[in-house]
């Protein structure tokens, strides 16, 4: 009786299952049994790479315990033996050649007494990325970076901006020739120039919250360079460092000019060295030339009405920088002094294109301007630091009927700022800062931040 | 005219390409004191960083870059320890003699068992070595081990004087191991002794001298002492009392004293390097004098 309800069951299980599994077609069953190939296969190389690594760990292990037994059993055997000391193990597993990744998160909350949109340099053609930002809270440019040895030959490194705005830019991606003869180090791609000293460090390593008044008017902020970069440090025992740059010049103060060829160039020169055990300078001057058409800068806000100036001609700057550094025996863990100025002059000369109302007027324009900042960080205690920066612009010689929209006589912009910040590791910092910008005659701002810069990660060494 | 530019260039710019000898640069005092050792006057030696200065934070300063430039020979600690600085200064100078690969690139800690692993990589137990503890002098017998590696080193590298620094290893080798025996046997007394560290950098020292180190004035490492950690030390030396607190020359004993105030605790400042203290000149009295403070400290 048990037995044929048994029978009857597995029979109707059998005809349960039966129509499914004929309806799986061959081709159903080649596709898993190569799927349950596949998958034996890769066990099959995991259990064998595990193995691998298991010997190489236990031959390891009993290397370094004979090492250790050896050595403590004749503490340094005068003679020098025959087999050559081999280095310890290094890392292995595909794991190790991942990038080095890093993310610093970089927010900040601002106060400004003024609209940001009226923001602007009196007697300044102002372009790229100027002003003070937003207004309350916003979470400032993020970034993400990963890095690593390409092969022997070349190193990469690559750095992509996530803006507050939910838009994705690249803020550097070039690859570095290790192979170049005497010295030289060709770099490729795009990059933060080696123009001027501020230039070439990343806003979040910057002393203060934003960039001094004569980079935002010269620079558009900071020159990001598309192009190629050698450099070459001098064989001798002072430090002598020589660059030069080739681009397309589409960064502010030029414009994209589909041209072939250079679109701009840029020479700089560094030395520096150190006075004592607890003093170091670093000195450079650099030289950018580049070129703009129908740079424009959105005037709407001084002529009530929309109109834009349209800047087509070229400009040349030149920067001369310095840094000093104090720290006691070169330790700057408890206290250390940090003093910084650069100088930018720049000469524009082209044609000035007032557009308004669907209306053009051009006119012949040229401008010799410039502009200087002084700050100095003290720190005083272990994580404490305490900055002071002043910035100041001279508009110069300014020639061309289209300037008359936004000089205003002879006014000098300029801006104090003061900051502490708090340190409590290399990976984090908290600032506070306030400045006070007189940018014309009826234009002054109270612009207080809080920010936080903090770094995810693979850790990059800082330049000096 | 031209003449007297020249000459200002010249004198301005100094004569690192001029010297026809083997120029070595060390990152940090011990190995700098080596390479003299092993080099004798065959080689010049350039050490980056001052045995009063932070090794875990050195800037990439213009005066180092121009070294890294014109050196012949890199010899690094290794283990991360000069991974703030290191890397940049030798990318910068794009001297490929001495990129991290070549043989121009030496790290010490290759040589050497590492002790001190991490069992937790996390940053907020503050500045961890994943590699292990890279401060390996505080062990004159891995000073043996980097040395035998670093007179092979020479020689492979400037091979017109392979007897010359053969010769200078041995005769190094033979009075290094006389001196550890001399060492050990005047140090025998502090065997099992407790002591305080106020940064963990003293592993190497107390596993050869078998020190035992009951607690650490730094929170985690690399972090300032704090006043309610240093509470919870004083409340440790109440159930394990130690003899002596060890701060490295280049710190600030501030902590250090605050307990010394409290317990009957010795303040022992180590050289932690070569000329740390007046009295560490060399390799040599670099740990004689350590092993006469530790004994001071413990009387």
């Amino acid at each position: 009786m048990h037995k044929r309800m048994l029978v009857a069951g597995a029979s109707a299980l059998a005809l349960l299952a039966g129509p499914p599994a004929r309806a799986a077609s061959d081709a159903d069953l080649e596709t898993i049994r190569t799927q349950i190939q596949a998958l034996k296969q890769d066990y099959d190389a995991r259990i064998r790479a595990l193995e691998e690594r298991l010997k190489a760990a236990e031959a390891d292990a009993a290397q370094a315990k004979s090492q250790a037994a050896a050595i403590a059993a004749a503490p340094a055997a005068p003679a020098a033996s025959a087999a050559p000391p081999t280095p310890a193990s290094a890392t292995r597993g595909l794991a190790a050649f991942n990038p080095a990744i890093s993310a610093i998160l970089n927010g900040q909350y601002a106060n400004l007494s003024r609209d940001p949109r009226e923001w602007r340099m009196a007697g300044f053609l102002q372009g790229g990325e100027v002003g003070p930002g937003r207004r309350g809270f916003s979470l400032g440019e993020s970034e993400l970076g990963f890095s690593a040895n390409v092969d022997p030959k070349f190193s990469g490194n690559v750095i992509v901006s996530l803006t507050p705005e939910d838009t994705v830019s690249v803020e550097e991606a070039y690859g570095i020739f290790k192979g170049a003869p005497a010295g030289i180090v060709p770099k490729f791609g795009r990059f933060f120039s080696g123009l001027g000293y501020l230039n070439e460090q990343h806003a979040h390593v910057w002393d203060f919250t934003d960039a001094p008044l004569a980079y935002q008017a010269f620079l558009g902020g900071q020159y990001q360079q598309n192009g190629v970069q050698a450099t070459w440090v001098a064989p001798t025992d002072r430090f002598l460092e020589l660059g030069a740059e080739v681009g397309n010049g589409d960064s502010f103060p030029g414009t994209p000019r589909d041209k072939n060829g250079a679109g701009d160039a840029v020479l700089f020169a560094r030395t520096g060295g150190d006075v004592g055990d607890s003093h170091s300078w670093q000195a450079g001057v650099s030289y950018l030339r580049t070129g703009s058409r129908s740079r424009e800068d959105d005037v709407s806000d001084l002529l009530g009405a929309d109109a834009a100036l349209r800047f087509t001609g070229h400009s040349r700057l030149w920067n001369a920088s310095f840094v000093w550094k104090w720290a006691p025996h070169g330790d700057p863990h408890y206290r250390n002094f940090k003093l910084q100025g650069e100088y930018l002059w720049r000469r524009e000369e082209g044609d000035l294109d007032l557009a308004s109302a669907g209306a053009a007027s051009g006119s012949p324009y040229s401008s010799r301007q410039s502009g200087a900042y002084l700050q100095a960080i003290y720190q005083f205690m272990p994580l404490w630091r305490f900055g002071l920066r002043y910035d100041w612009l001279d508009p110069g010689d300014v020639e061309g009927a289209g300037a008359a929209v936004f000089l205003a006589s002879s006014f000098h912009p300029r801006r104090a700022t003061a900051m502490v910040d708090w340190t409590p590791s290399e990976f984090s910092r908290v600032r506070l800062q306030f400045g006070r910008a007189q940018l014309s005659p009826l234009f002054s701002d109270n612009e207080l931040f809080v920010q936080y810069i903090l770094s995810l990660g693979a850790h990059g060494a800082h330049i000096f | 005219m031209r003449s007297i530019l020249r000459f200002i260039v010249l004198a301005w710019l100094g004569t690192g390409a001029a010297h026809a000898s083997f120029n070595i640069f060390a990152t940090v005092p011990e190995w700098g004191a080596l390479a003299q050792e092993l080099g004798g006057d065959k080689v010049r030696v350039y050490t980056a960083t001052s045995p009063l200065q932070d090794p875990h934070h050195v800037q990439a300063k213009p005066s180092l870059i121009a070294r890294a430039r014109t050196a012949d020979l890199v010899v690094a600690t290794g283990a991360e320890l000069e991974v703030g600085w290191l890397p940049l200064v030798l990318q910068q100078a794009g001297n490929d003699k001495v990129q991290p690969g070549a043989p121009g690139y030496f790290e010490a800690t290759a040589y050497v068992p590492l002790l001190g692993k991490p069992t937790r990589l996390d940053r907020a137990e503050g500045d961890v070595h994943p590699q292990g503890d890279p401060h390996i002098q505080g062990d004159p017998r891995n000073i043996a081990r980097v040395a035998e590696a670093l007179a092979q080193r020479l020689a492979q590298l400037d091979p017109g004087n392979v007897a010359y620094y053969r010769s200078r290893y041995q005769d190094f080798a033979a009075r290094w191991s006389a001196a550890i025996a001399k060492w050990q046997q005047e140090a025998a007394p502090l065997h099992g002794t407790a002591v305080v560290v106020q940064h963990k950098g003293f592993t190497y020292l107390e596993a050869w001298l078998g020190l035992k180190e009951v607690a650490a004035l730094e929170p985690k490492p690399g972090m300032e002492p704090t006043t309610s950690h240093l509470a919870e030390v004083l409340a440790t030396l109440q159930r394990e009392p130690a003899k002596m607190v060890l701060v490295a020359a280049y710190q600030s004993d501030q902590a250090s004293q605050w307990l010394a105030q409290r317990t009957k605790i010795h303040v022992v400042k180590l050289p932690f390097t070569v000329g740390g203290t007046d009295a560490a000149k060399d390799l040599f009295s670099f740990y004689e004098d350590t092993v006469q403070r530790l004994l001071k400290g413990a009387a």
